[in-house]
């Protein structure tokens, strides 16, 4: 333990003794410390902290212990539990202490359910009373203790009780109050944000405050707001701009000044709420221009402080719309950053490079000494930080030295997190820029050597996907394919036991997949090697199936050597390695089914795979006759689970599968049964979130830096960028020499540096005098990814290749959709009626494939890899059908134009054949049923009759047909409502005809509808969305699966759900979106979705207590089947 | 936002620990011990900003530093933090520290766990910045130690009268 502990602990009784009291106080934790520095080991102090703990174990509980000496035993457990001893027994105590102490017992209690709980611990709510009790308190100290236990930690359920009593606090006459009331109250909007939507007046109020205090507190509120949506506050912008002249005028009072800097974190707070809100606008950024000048030219005092503020300052500058002699004031800032000798400037400095360089990128060419100084530093930071730089300026001309020198970095470093960042930087820069193909394979092999199995899945992925897919020119392919095989065939031939396996996984797969191409090796080489990887011990069990794999698709003729391996394999212990010894075995003897499993060069894409198991279907069947139990999906059978646990309020309702509303409602503690699949969308955010920052980045560069605006005065004043890199680098290179190494004699040294910068930079100078759209333009990169084939369009294929694959792929998806085993399901006949043109319909499902594969193929020549789903923004936009079914032709002239679903087959019989198709009109939803006489004579006396519980029947028509011609058809319309929500209803219905006089025959029929078909958008404005919003009741929030396969993921999940449930979207605000609909009997349900991390948090509101859930779990559907 | 501020000596073992997000009980440790880690291997001429390791939450966070003779001052941040102003925060902190407890050193942090942890409130509350100013936040620390000083005084006049 340290010396210096020691040493005062010696001198300790003469300091207890003069602090009286306290001494007392503290003196067990005295002894306690005093015990704990005598130790040698860790085995030692925990021994004493369990005595110690039992001791206070047994204080807490006898009845004779003192508040007092309860205070002192609090301070020892939060000694433990930093120390890391569980003391979980004294939380109980701790609020006792906070409910029935003095002040000071409060104090300590308080300190100790901050430190000890955390806000979803269920002891808190015992502290609720107690935190009422004394935000009321008169007591100043015992108000402000209660503020702070609230923003530290309160149950967020608890939150509503609370606030109204934190509201009062912003009108209390002490300002100290106020201040903390506004920080609890943002803490609430953290946590909580619709909690405190009625109190942003307030919150203006908290800004306008008289108290320089408690409006520096409300900043942080308004740089949460800001940051959300900047445009709903743009009007603050004139009061930002004031204070902070202000407070850049003296006006503060002196109290403020640190340093003698005026309120130097205030100004901080206020420099960024500006920048945000000026972010391409110019109207707004205008209007600080001026104080950014006047901050620029006031930080000029020489303290650490008022280099916080420049950066903030240049920072600024640089993300509001662009005014020259701003930017050049704040590019001189950033030279002096750069240049600086205090470290944590040089830091600031490179991180504002590196920030700057996208909108300029000649700002990094005046500091490339600098910079490559920095390269070489010993902070391991300042390097990091440096390589971040580079990253940003690579082009294809100095990837090589870029790359280079990130690799050296990787090499030399061991701290995971800088590695996978790096390395996947590296890997984005060669799949970029790599300038041929033997230097992509070698940095990639790079990659996965240091990288290994720190690697996120993506990496081996995205290269494995090239090289398999491709580019246009298939010779191009076959020669990068050919490197790879040889460069990993030498290094299989090295050592290869400290070779992390993912890379071993890349090599197997590529030989086993490409190592025909090399016709000068020997077979028997490639397979040598890959077997004698098999015996390694380092290599994973997983490794040996990817190694096997690529055995097994190396063909013909080397049949001794596989037959040896796959015999000495079928004796494994793991039963996947034996099960590929077998398939192994077996493919190697007969080379015809060889050939047909695993078809050599064949295209990446034509493989068609049977994702409906169709060939399974003989054996289900034979099964099923056998009396096995038909599958059921895990949806369905979770369903099945809650319905057995839930009480069944509608025992011997019709419908088969249970009734959601009635599951949800009564079994409202465990809504995460029915969102299973939301959890699917696993690490596909590291994707999602890789492109949001990509495009991000030339969305700054585009709207900020257009084409016209300052560019011309700025090549003014810069003249020599215009010319060729090459005229511009020698001067520039000189003076930032001559700026950095004024001592000629270190000019050996200098002239490495100088010619490491020319190429480093090189094609810089250029980019810049072309354009300052910068990387925007940079050269399209080498490899270019074929467009990937849309897992729905590859689905399509397979629907329409056989008729049974396309039935039985539908049917669990029909099972789980409509909750019911009709005979004929839509989804069937949806591909039966697969030209029939789709409006949107309840399941989702229904789109147009061909309109959208079109579609792909032109997003996706357009964006190259990213590419963007466009989909029609409202029914209406869908045109009606130009090849119709005969049955859809006969749709009233006046339905025509209306969104309508397939033409359903209901039932038939010999005579008649029964159809239905939904109509959706704005004020009910239209069932028709198409009545179909399939004979050659008249039926007469055709009546039909519906009936369904749950739904309302506002107008009929046609139902019953005197005289129903010879191969005619006639309709019969329903106009149906929906009063209380259901998921789905069922109905049921008979048709009586004659065919002969006196003979009546009836046909049952029978359908689904879901509540889907009763959903209409509601249009609404923002504004009144949110007044709509607090009148309503009930809420259901629950998380879903966000789709992650386009570049917006909140955007085309809203669309998807859009497309399925015919939803208004009101208004996306950056990662918010509100949505709102209505029942057709007019009861609205608004949706609130946000999206955080991989999930979407939706949150619904409507006046009608079961409409949430059924909406919600049309919402889980839809996004589950996409 | 600030995540964390953390105090421990040159050997690592923790002063003062104080999370403004939720860990366990055994990750609270782990980042102690990382942290500690990544800190005291760093030379004293070099910047005192660190990107943050992986279990603080990724390259959105970073620690910021600041060494004191036999302690460590360490402030989790994310991206919304200027790094200069926490370098100062943590030296206004300090200094508030050494005006309250006249001269701190490492032992006054061990002994007097509760009031560090009371002036830290009065500087961040729930990870927010409440005060900067090192004589408001020693008035609002003074105010509450009054009390203290009545209540000893009550407590110990009847004692010595005896």
């Amino acid at each position: 333990m340290s010396d210096v502990v020691e040493k005062t602990l010696t001198a300790l009784p003469g300091l207890f003794d003069s602090q009286t009291g306290a001494a007392k106080i503290t003196n067990r934790l005295r002894q306690l410390v005093k015990s704990i520095t005598e130790l040698t080991s860790k085995h030692e102090e925990e021994n004493l902290i369990k005595q110690e703990l039992c001791a206070m174990k047994e204080q807490v509980s006898s009845p004779n212990t003192s508040m007092k000496q309860m205070r002192e035993i609090m301070v020892r457990a939060m000694y433990c539990e930093m120390l890391g001893y569980d003391a979980s027994f004294t939380y109980i105590h701790a609020i006792k202490l906070a409910q029935q102490g003095g002040v000071l017992e409060k104090r300590v209690g308080y300190l100790a359910v901050s430190l000890f709980l955390n806000e979803g611990h269920e002891l808190l709510l015992l502290l609720v009373n107690t935190v009422l009790k004394d935000l009321q308190s008169t007591n100043l100290i015992e108000a402000c203790m209660a503020l702070t236990v609230v923003a530290q930690v309160f149950p967020k359920d608890m939150i509503p009780a609370v606030l109204p009593l934190v509201e009062d606090k912003l009108s209390h006459p002490k300002e100290i109050i106020r201040r903390k009331a506004v920080l609890a109250l943002y803490k609430f909007y953290l946590i909580a944000p619709n909690q405190v939507q009625h109190i942003h007046g307030k919150f203006r109020k908290a800004l306008s405050d008289r108290d320089p205090g408690v409006m520096a507190s409300s900043l942080h509120i308004y740089l949460q707001l800001i940051r959300e949506s900047p445009d709903s506050y743009k009007d603050l912008t004139g009061s930002f701009v004031t204070i902070l002249k202000q407070v850049l005028g003296g006006k503060l009072p002196v109290d403020f000044n640190y340093h003698s800097v005026p309120a130097p974190w205030l100004q901080i707070q206020l420099l960024r709420i500006l920048s945000l809100l000026g972010k391409e606008d110019q109207s707004t950024s205008e209007l600080m221009y001026e104080v950014l000048d006047e901050s620029l030219r006031r930080a000029e005092m020489n303290h650490n402080i008022t280099y916080a503020i420049l950066y903030e300052c240049v920072k600024a500058v640089y993300t509001i719309h662009p005014k020259v002699e701003l930017l050049e004031k704040a590019a001189r800032c950033i030279g002096n950053f750069v240049l600086s000798p205090k470290i944590n400037l040089k830091y600031l400095g490179l991180k504002a490079l590196t920030y700057v360089v996208q909108h300029d990128a000649k700002l990094a060419l005046q500091h490339q000494m600098t910079i490559i100084e920095c390269l070489d530093h010993s902070d391991f930071t300042i390097k990091r930080e440096t390589l971040e730089l580079l990253f940003r300026i690579t082009n294809a001309q100095n990837v090589t030295v870029i790359v280079e020198k990130m690799l050296d970095f990787l090499r030399g470093c061991n701290d995971e997190h800088t590695i996978i960042h790096l390395v996947g930087k590296v890997s984005e820069l060669a799949e970029k820029f790599a300038p041929d193909n033997s230097w992509f394979i070698q940095t990639m092999n790079c990659v996965f050597s240091i990288g290994g199995d720190l690697l996120q899945q993506d990496v081996p992925n995205n290269f494995l996907r090239l090289l398999a897919e491709g580019s246009e020119s298939k010779e191009e392919d076959d020669q990068l394919r050919l490197y790879a095989v040889e460069s990993y065939l030498t290094v299989l031939k090295g050592h290869t036991s400290h070779l992390p396996q993912c890379f071993l996984q890349v090599m197997s797969w590529v030989l086993g997949e490409y190592a025909h191409l090399q016709g000068s090796v020997d077979r028997r080489e490639v397979i040598r090697l890959l077997t004698q990887l098999l015996d390694q011990r380092s290599v994973s069990s997983e490794t040996r199936v990817w190694i096997l794999s690529a055995l097994t698709k190396i063909p013909e003729g080397q049949t001794d050597l596989i037959l040896h391996l796959a015999e000495r394999l079928s004796s494994s212990q793991d039963t996947v390695l034996r099960q590929q010894a077998q398939e192994l075995l077996h493919l190697s003897q007969d080379s015809q089914l060889h050939e047909w499993v695993l078809p050599r060069g064949a295209p990446w894409d034509a493989i068609e795979v049977d994702s409906s198991l169709s060939f399974l279907d003989g054996f289900v069947s034979e099964a099923l006759a056998a009396g096995a139990a038909p599958y059921k999906p895990p949806h369905q059978r979770q369903e099945e689970l809650c319905e057995d646990r839930a009480l069944n309020l509608e025992p011997y309702s019709f419908s088969l599968p249970v009734s959601l509303s009635s599951c949800s409602i009564t079994d409202r503690q465990s809504p995460t049964l029915l969102s299973v699949s939301s959890g699917l969308s696993g690490n596909s955010t590291e994707l999602s979130q890789k492109a949001g920052s990509s495009t991000l980045i030339l969305e700054g560069v585009k709207r900020v830096w257009g084409k016209d605006g300052y560019l011309p005065q700025k090549e003014a004043t810069a003249p020599l960028v215009d010319e060729p890199s090459a005229a511009v680098q020698p001067p520039v290179q000189q003076e930032a020499a001559e700026r950095t190494e004024p001592r000629p004699e270190l000019s050996t040294r200098n002239q490495d540096k100088q010619q490491l910068a020319s190429s480093l930079f090189v094609g810089l100078g250029v980019g810049s005098s072309v354009s300052l759209l910068g990387r925007s333009e940079a050269p399209p990169p080498r490899f270019r990814k074929k467009p990937r084939p849309h897992e729905s369009s590859s689905s399509g294929t397979s629907e329409k290749s056989s008729g049974s694959s396309c039935r039985s792929s539908h049917h669990t998806t029909d099972i789980f959709l409509y909750g019911s085993f009709l005979e004929e399901e839509p989804a069937t006949s949806k591909s039966a009626f697969d030209h029939t043109p789709k409006s949107t319909t309840a399941n989702g499902l229904s789109q147009n494939k061909d309109t959208k594969e079109d579609k792909h193929a032109n997003t996706s020549q357009i964006f190259g890899g990213d590419m963007v789903i466009v989909r029609p923004s409202t029914i209406q936009d869908k045109h009606p059908p130009s090849e119709s079914s005969d049955l859809t032709a006969l749709l009233p002239a006046d339905l025509k134009d209306l969104p309508h679903s397939d033409v359903i087959s209901l039932t038939s019989d010999p005579s008649l054949s029964l159809s239905s198709c939904r109509l959706f009109r704005d004020e009910a939803l239209l069932l028709l049923i198409f009545i179909s006489n399939c004979t050659e004579t008249v039926i007469k006396d055709v009546a039909v009759q519906l009936t369904c519980e749950e739904l309302k029947t506002a107008s009929l028509r046609g139902n019953i047909v005197d005289c129903l011609e010879a191969r005619s058809t006639s309709v019969c319309h329903y106009a149906l409502l929906m009063d209380d929500p259901h998921t789905n209803v069922s109905f049921t219905g008979t048709v009586s005809y004659q065919t002969q006089p006196g003979h009546t025959n009836t046909l049952p029929f029978s359908g689904t509808l879901s509540t889907a078909d009763f959903i209409r958008p509601l249009v609404l404005t923002t504004e009144e969305y949110g007044k709509l919003w607090l009148s309503l009741s009930h809420d259901v929030k629950q998380n879903l699966k966000l789709l992650t396969d386009a570049g917006d993921p909140l955007r085309t999940t809203l669309n998807a759900l859009k497309d399925a449930l015919q939803l208004h979207v009101v208004d996306i605000i950056g990662s918010e979106g509100i949505v709102a609909c209505r029942l057709l009997s007019g009861a609205p349900c608004l949706l609130h979705c946000r999206v955080s991390g991989a999930a979407l948090v939706m949150w619904l509101r409507s006046p009608h207590p079961a409409l949430p859930d059924c909406i919600l779990y049309h919402c889980q559907r839809a996004l589950a089947h996409r | 936002m600030i995540k964390a501020i953390l105090i421990f000596n040159n050997h690592g073992k923790p002063r003062m620990s104080k999370f403004y997000e939720h860990y366990t009980e055994d990750t609270e440790q782990q980042i102690i011990r990382e942290t500690f880690h990544l800190v005291s291997k760093r030379d004293e001429n070099v910047c005192n900003f660190l990107e943050g390791g992986l279990l603080i939450g990724g390259s959105e966070n970073k620690l910021i530093y600041r060494h004191y003779a036999t302690l460590y001052f360490v402030f989790c941040v994310d991206s919304s933090e200027s790094e200069l102003g926490i370098l100062d925060l943590i030296q206004v902190f300090v200094e508030t520290l050494d005006k309250c407890f006249e001269n701190v050193c490492e032992l006054d942090l061990i002994f007097h766990l509760d009031k560090v942890h009371n002036i830290l409130a009065e500087m961040v509350m729930g990870g927010m910045v409440l005060e900067t100013n090192m004589s408001e936040i020693i008035t609002q620390v003074e105010a509450q130690g009054k009390m203290e000083k009545s209540e000893t005084f009550v407590f110990q006049c009847p004692r010595q009268d005896r």
